[in-house]
């Protein structure tokens, strides 16, 4: 009983290794989305939207500098009080995608921007940026922390098209 | 010729079958890291576990349902408003199916609401109750 349960154990190991081995090296390439749109390019990588978008939405790497992201993913187990660890390898393979796309690297205007207006070092939060607080200086205070919006950090509250990556003001609804 | 097929195809579904994980083989495997049998797994202290209320970071008391919601087999929120799939396996068979999955969140949520990690005893407590609720 005892092997045939180790037996079980040896297999699913194996298992989940060769599984992460496949999964591991995923794709950093940032590319257009076809539209010939640069301003914010559409980005794929797995291990980035699979563990970054299970609690909020993938934000874009263009939003922060370098110094950010490496602040934001060298404290994961307190990330903005709570829990988000990851393992080592994972941690460091979202680190590499976010440092190659941040906004200061030179490879969408959307960075560009965002670098042009900022003022922090290496603010913690895309919320924190010039660029972020005069983009929304029309929304009043009261509205953010709508039960329905609950925070800055939900975009998809009032950018409907979000998640496709999609911000443009038209596609803007503010829930009541 | 369709023998041999018949053998290869056999090997590699016992295979994906045997590293397929599923609700009872997680069980299997706390029990024992717990030194317990299985039976000995309760479904009521991991019914316990889930509501029990503790005091959070912010000073308000938070539990496992606040996120996952009262009911299991009820999708939950985010603190920033994104769904999270109901834990219940028979409302979200993808549930526990998955080891890396499963021990992340056991780490990160039993540090996020027990400020400790959860023992073996507990995790297989816990699917315990998921598993037979209906």
């Amino acid at each position: 009983m005892n092997y045939v349960l180790r037996g079980i154990g040896v297999l699913a190991t194996v298992g989940s290794i060769s599984l992460l081995a496949f999964s591991l090296p995923s794709g950093g390439e940032a590319r257009g989305d076809g539209g010939g749109d640069d301003l914010m390019p559409r980005l794929t990588h797995t291990a980035w939207q699979q563990e970054c978008a299970s609690c909020h939405l993938a934000y874009s790497p263009a939003l922060l500098p370098r110094a950010s992201w490496r602040r934001v993913m060298g404290g994961l187990d307190q990330h903005f009080g709570e829990n988000a660890s990851l393992d080592p390898a994972t941690q460091a393979d979202i680190l590499r995608f976010l440092e190659a796309n941040a906004a200061d690297s030179g490879r969408s205007r959307m960075g560009d921007k965002v670098m042009q207006r900022m003022e922090k070092t290496a603010p913690l939060r895309i919320t924190e940026t010039t660029w972020f607080v005069r983009k929304h200086d029309q929304v009043p205070r009261a509205t953010w922390s709508r039960k329905s919006v609950g925070s800055a950090a939900n975009c998809a509250a009032c950018h409907r098209q979000a998640e496709k990556g999609v911000f443009d003001e038209d596609t803007v609804r503010i829930p009541k | 010729m369709i023998k041999h097929i018949a053998w290869t195809s056999l090997l590699l579904l016992s295979a994906s079958a045997a590293a397929a994980d599923t609700p009872a083989s997680f069980m299997a495997r706390y029990a024992q890291q717990a030194g317990v049998a299985v039976t000995a797994l309760s479904p009521a202290r991991g019914e316990a576990l889930y509501r029990s209320e503790h005091p959070g970071r912010s000073g308000g008391a938070q539990s496992c349902a606040s996120c996952h919601t009262a009911n299991p087999k009820q999708a939950g929120q985010t603190r920033v408003g994104k769904r999270i799939e109901p834990l219940a396996p028979v409302a979200n068979p993808q549930r526990f199916t998955d080891a890396a999955k499963v021990e992340k969140w056991f780490r990160r949520n039993c540090m996020d609401v027990l400020q400790r990690e959860c023992s073996a005893q507990e995790k297989g407590d816990f699917i315990a109750w998921l598993n037979q609720v209906k």
